[in-house]
């Protein structure tokens, strides 16, 4: 594979750019392979790669149902962070973090990821109180954050609603100035590259549609283009966890609901930040290109189908407009929505299952575009050695009938609430 | 928005309601030590990709609790009743 540079640039731009490769190999199932993941999502290109890259596991295939970038990693509002409180959390979205910082130069592949910081408002001062909480968890784990009173958020960001009128005024911000977003289907695209580098097999249109069983062990997978037999299987599916965990015998707390994003018509640049509204679930930042991306709420009932109601529509505009009152009459070009698996406790699931030979990576919320390499990074160990990696010690199964859960919403057993 | 047809009121935009998730999951007796069982009611869900029984509340309407069979992948709606069950 060729190597993307200045001069790769101009050498191509001389000869008219008719010279480019496909960035990954079209291939074609084999009878079999060391290890078959199953979604060709973020998670689980990016556990193809690290399981060549840092294990040397190269007889490996990522079986996907559509086509790359086509689920939840191009569907999200891209936003990545490591703001986490609670133990287990903090660590594992920092050492993700870290990874997201070297990820271009390490794919050789443009992710975009840009580190704009983002804050969080607080409407009060006991708001403010627990965010300075959060903070002093996220210094002493050596993570960046800030404390800001009103006056100096209002100087970084000035279009908020800073009027007498304002329905819930602003106290002061949490602010981690790493914090930013990344160009989120370069990141399915730089991942299924450089796996594909390293001889990983990327089959897109290809669904898993049963599993194969020896006795008590799972050996294969039976899929829309034949079966293929696995040593051992990583299930990386986004939303579809239950459905194809039903297949192998296996019922989890999860379930998948829908979540939107919404994107504005394009303004002259305007947010620098990413920007999150304390006061409802909304938050916005300014893509590359002007418009604004924003989010709120899951719709609140199981779904499978990803498309949004109208009903979260209205309540993020109205959230969108508390918060910024001058885009109000902006208009909006576009929203969907993806569908996710919910956790009793909102976060992951990365776990030995007792299933033999069946690995899950799953669970991840409406948080998991912000996981991706670190996801992968310790899938790939799980799937390499059958060990749990200590970073993912606090995401297993077992948690729930423990009570170790890390239930960063304090929600509750409530996976709409979540 | 989903029209969910409330036996008391007529037919309802959802937003007038507020859901309570699977209504499949049974309540293990008061005094069950079985934490097995207490496991998969709080937490095991089936999760299914079609047909789906799970609560409502009409709290902007009669307050009622109503068993709602709802398609999770069309969202058509193919029965709704009151989850109150009655003596025998
Ligand atoms: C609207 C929205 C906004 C979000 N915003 C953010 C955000 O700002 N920050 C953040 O960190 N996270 C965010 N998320 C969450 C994040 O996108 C997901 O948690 C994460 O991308 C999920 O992992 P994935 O990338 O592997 O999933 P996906 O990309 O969905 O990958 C799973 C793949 O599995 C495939 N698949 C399913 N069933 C089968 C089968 N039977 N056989 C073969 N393949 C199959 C699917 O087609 C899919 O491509 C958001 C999500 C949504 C929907
Ligand atoms: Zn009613």
């Amino acid at each position: 594979m060729s190597r993307y540079s200045v001069f790769s640039l101009l050498r191509h731009a001389a000869t008219g750019n008719r010279g480019w490769q496909r960035a990954w190999r079209a291939a074609s199932p084999k009878a079999s392979y060391d290890v078959v993941i199953i979604g060709g999502g973020g998670h689980g290109l990016a556990t193809a790669f690290y399981l060549a890259e840092n294990h040397g596991v190269r007889n490996v295939a990522v079986l996907e149902k559509g086509y790359i970038g086509g689920g939840n990693v191009g569907r999200n509002t891209t936003v990545i962070r490591s703001n986490y409180l609670l133990d287990g959390n903090t660590q594992f979205y920092e050492f993700s973090m870290k990874l997201w910082e070297g990820m271009s130069a390490a794919l050789n592949f443009n992710v975009m990821f840009s580190q704009r910081g983002q804050l969080v408002t607080a409407h009060s001062a006991d708001q403010l109180d627990t965010f300075t909480h959060r903070a002093n968890v996220m210094r002493s784990n050596g993570i960046d954050a800030e404390i800001l009173d009103r006056d100096s958020v209002r100087k970084l960001v000035p279009y908020l609603d800073f009027s007498d009128t304002a329905r819930f005024p602003i106290h002061g911000a949490i602010f981690q100035g790493r914090a930013g977003t990344a160009r989120h289907d370069a990141v399915a695209w730089g991942y299924a590259r450089a796996a594909s580098g390293h001889g990983v097999d990327i089959i897109e249109g290809c669904e898993v549609t049963d599993f194969v069983r020896q006795g008590d062990r799972i050996v294969g997978v039976e899929t829309t283009r034949g079966r293929i037999g696995a040593g051992r299987v990583g299930l990386a599916v986004a939303g579809h966890t239950s459905v194809l965990a039903q297949k192998a015998g296996l019922e989890l707390p999860i379930e998948s609901h829908l979540l939107q994003a919404f994107v504005t018509e394009p303004v002259k640049p305007l947010v620098d930040h990413v920007v999150a509204y304390g006061a409802d679930h909304f938050y916005l930042s300014q893509s590359d290109k002007g418009g604004l991306v924003f989010g709120g709420n899951l719709d609140g009932y199981n779904s499978y189908s990803q498309r949004g109601n109208t009903g979260v529509l209205r309540e993020v505009c109205e959230a969108a407009i508390a918060l910024m009152p001058n885009i109000s009459r902006l208009r909006l070009l576009r929203h969907w929505g993806g569908i996710m698996d919910m956790t009793p406790d909102a976060s992951p699931i990365i776990s030995l299952t007792p299933v033999d030979g069946l690995y899950l990576n799953g669970g991840w919320c409406y948080g998991g575009f912000k996981a991706t390499p670190a996801s992968g990074w310790c899938f790939a160990e799980m799937l390499a050695t059958g060990e749990t990696p200590a970073l993912v010690r606090g995401y297993g199964l077992g948690r729930f009938r423990s009570g170790h859960m890390i239930d960063e919403a304090g929600a509750g057993p409530f996976a709409w609430l979540q | 928005m989903l029209r969910i047809d409330c036996p008391c009121c007529g037919v309802r935009d959802h937003s007038e309601f507020r859901y309570g998730g699977d209504a499949t999951a049974e309540r293990p007796a008061h005094d069950n030590p079985d934490l097995d069982a207490w496991y998969h009611y709080v937490y095991v869900r089936a999760n299914p990709k079609g047909l789906h029984r799970e609560f409502w509340q009409h709290v902007l309407g009669c307050r009622q609790w109503l068993v709602v069979e709802r398609d999770t992948v069309t969202h058509s709606i193919h029965s709704v009743s009151f989850s109150r069950r009655r003596r025998a």
